[in-house]
């Protein structure tokens, strides 16, 4: 199992192939738009449905490390890159969604908002902090910052997930209706314990 | 000029200055039907989701529920009818499922035959009524009333009823009765949203007795010249135009007249996100949204901007003095 799995994303083809899968998120929300097939508010379900996928792409990306130590599958590796950038995507299209159907680009209302309401501040400050990471994802910038201080500049993605978890959480209190808030906020938690087990009881 | 197609025996009355506005019947339906073979008619998957809510819409045929037209003032706005696809799939009915589709796809283990309203507390005349009686308490009119939900959507729905005033003259309240309670039915067995604790069951609403007899306050029995569908709140349910959606509480099984003010379920379980008034008002903000815009379901196109929400929903001309001298912000 491992060594077939080793084998399928040590391929060629293995990071096209799952770029494209990145994508159809994407591209099933526009077609939904344009087909008016996105129920009776696509706006709300727009901007609903590119924070879902930010999650998720936040919780898989943040999969990367534990599975490829876990299943000592260092082919992993190559996607991790990939997958924070579609996370920086959809953080975008969500962010877009917000300011252009919400807010109608009223950039006072906007900036109202951010500061009024502490659900989309804390929401803007996850996409302010994960600017910098997306910025310096190329490998020219890894030369230039060196290794060890863009590690630690990487590390901020931790507070990403307990601010989009802060941000979701916020958003759900007044309807009570906490599920999926339950679901990632688990599943991120883990991912995050996993590094604290990790560094302090795993034989190097 | 046109008169609409579901007012029966009208007399001297309401007339619509712009009547064209309303969809008439026939065409609300043909358009349905338009939608119907379109959706069956198309065998690719990527209809299907359409199709499906279109078929979810109306799971089975609703009977015919004709009311006259109403000369309450303010009953019929000249706002475009929100489609019934829309009206019947997208609800907030948090017994069937807190998703906005899950009460068209779960409703229909709803019983609403026998159904009963019960009528306590500060009363003369308290009791037990079957709704085929409630039904004759007054003459079904066709009332076109704006809903505005708290979240910040709103739809234009064309609901069947009488005025809730009907309904409390008849059971006579006592002098000291100020506020009418009103309970949802919250049965474990065929309401698979009551066995989550997302709220605390059954649903309870409630109004200051000058807005229950407000004629405007609306019982309705159908809508879109039809009974009511079971994600809707059938068979009966209340319509309070001025307020926020979530004050007009469907699946009636009681109303019960106290002297002090109910604690409503909303308001128990977010009190510093929703009140008991709960007016619609642009200058109260929700203290996680502003409420000054609104997206009019089907009608704001995806670009377009949102819409100014209007005090009192629109309604300000006919529920305003209810509410003089009194702090909107501090009674929200």
């Amino acid at each position: 199992m491992q060594s077939l799995l080793r084998s399928l994303f040590g391929k060629p083809q293995a990071k096209p192939f799952i770029f494209v899968l990145c994508t159809l998120p994407f591209f099933y929300l526009v077609w939904g738009a344009s087909n008016d097939a996105l129920g009776a508010n696509p706006a709300e379900y727009l901007i609903r449905a590119t924070g879902d996928w930010t999650l998720q792409f936040l919780c898989i990306t943040l999969a990367v490390t534990p599975l490829r130590v876990v299943g000592a599958i260092p082919e992993l590796l190559r996607m991790r890159r990939m997958l924070g950038l579609f996370v920086y995507f959809y953080v975008s299209i969500h962010l877009l969604c917000y300011g252009w159907l919400d807010m109608g680009f009223e950039w006072i209302d906007i900036a109202a908002d951010i500061a009024k309401r502490p659900f989309i501040l804390v929401g803007f400050t996850a996409f302010v902090l994960l600017t910098p990471l997306a910025a310096t994802s190329f490998n020219q910038a890894i030369r230039w910052l060196g290794g060890k201080r863009w590690q630690l500049l990487h590390r901020a993605v931790y507070g990403v997930a307990v601010l989009a978890i802060l941000h979701f959480y916020w958003m759900r209190a007044g309807k009570s209706n906490f599920a999926e808030v339950i679901v990632y906020g688990t599943i991120l938690a883990m991912l995050l314990l996993w590094r604290v087990w990790n560094k302090r009881f795993a034989r190097h | 000029m046109q008169r609409d197609q579901f007012s029966i025996g009208n007399t001297s009355g309401f007339v619509h200055p712009v009547s064209s506005d309303i969809t008439p019947q026939a065409v609300y339906l043909q358009r349905r039907d338009v939608l119907k073979r379109l959706a069956t008619g198309v065998a690719g998957s990527s209809l299907a989701t359409w199709a499906s809510r279109e078929a979810l819409a109306q799971p089975k045929k609703l009977s015919p529920l004709p009311g006259q037209v109403s000369k309450v003032s303010g009953a019929s706005t000249m706002d475009k009818l929100t489609a019934f696809k829309d009206a019947s799939t997208y609800n907030n009915y948090y017994e069937f499922g807190t998703e906005k589709s899950y009460p068209a796809l779960q409703a229909e283990t709803l019983v609403t035959k026998p159904w009963s309203v019960a009528i306590e507390g500060l009363v003369k005349k308290p009791g037990r009524i079957d709704l085929e009686d409630l039904m004759k308490f007054g003459a079904m009119e066709e009332r076109i009333y704006r809903l505005r939900c708290v979240e910040g959507w709103s739809m234009v729905i064309p609901w069947v009823g009488y005025s809730l005033s009907e309904i409390i003259k008849r059971a006579e309240p006592l002098g000291n009765a100020k506020y009418v309670e009103f309970t949802t039915l919250a049965d474990p067995k065929t309401m698979p949203g009551v066995r989550s604790s997302v709220l605390d069951w059954p649903y309870v609403e409630g109004l200051r007795m000058d807005e229950a007899m407000h004629p405007l306050t609306l019982m309705a029995f159908g809508m879109y010249g039809e009974v009511l569908p079971n994600q809707n709140g059938a068979p009966l349910r209340l319509v309070v135009p001025w307020k926020y959606g979530f004050k007009s509480a469907k699946s009636i099984v009681k109303m019960r007249f106290l002297e002090k003010e109910p604690v409503n379920s909303w308001g128990r379980s977010a009190p510093q996100e929703y009140g008991f008034y709960s007016n619609v008002n642009p200058l109260v903000d929700h203290p996680r949204w502003s409420q000054a815009t609104e997206r009019r379901i089907g009608e704001d196109g995806l670009l377009t901007k949102k819409r100014k929400t209007l005090m009192f929903n629109g309604y300000e001309a006919q529920v305003a003095s209810m509410y003089a001298g009194m702090d909107l912000k501090k009674f929200y």
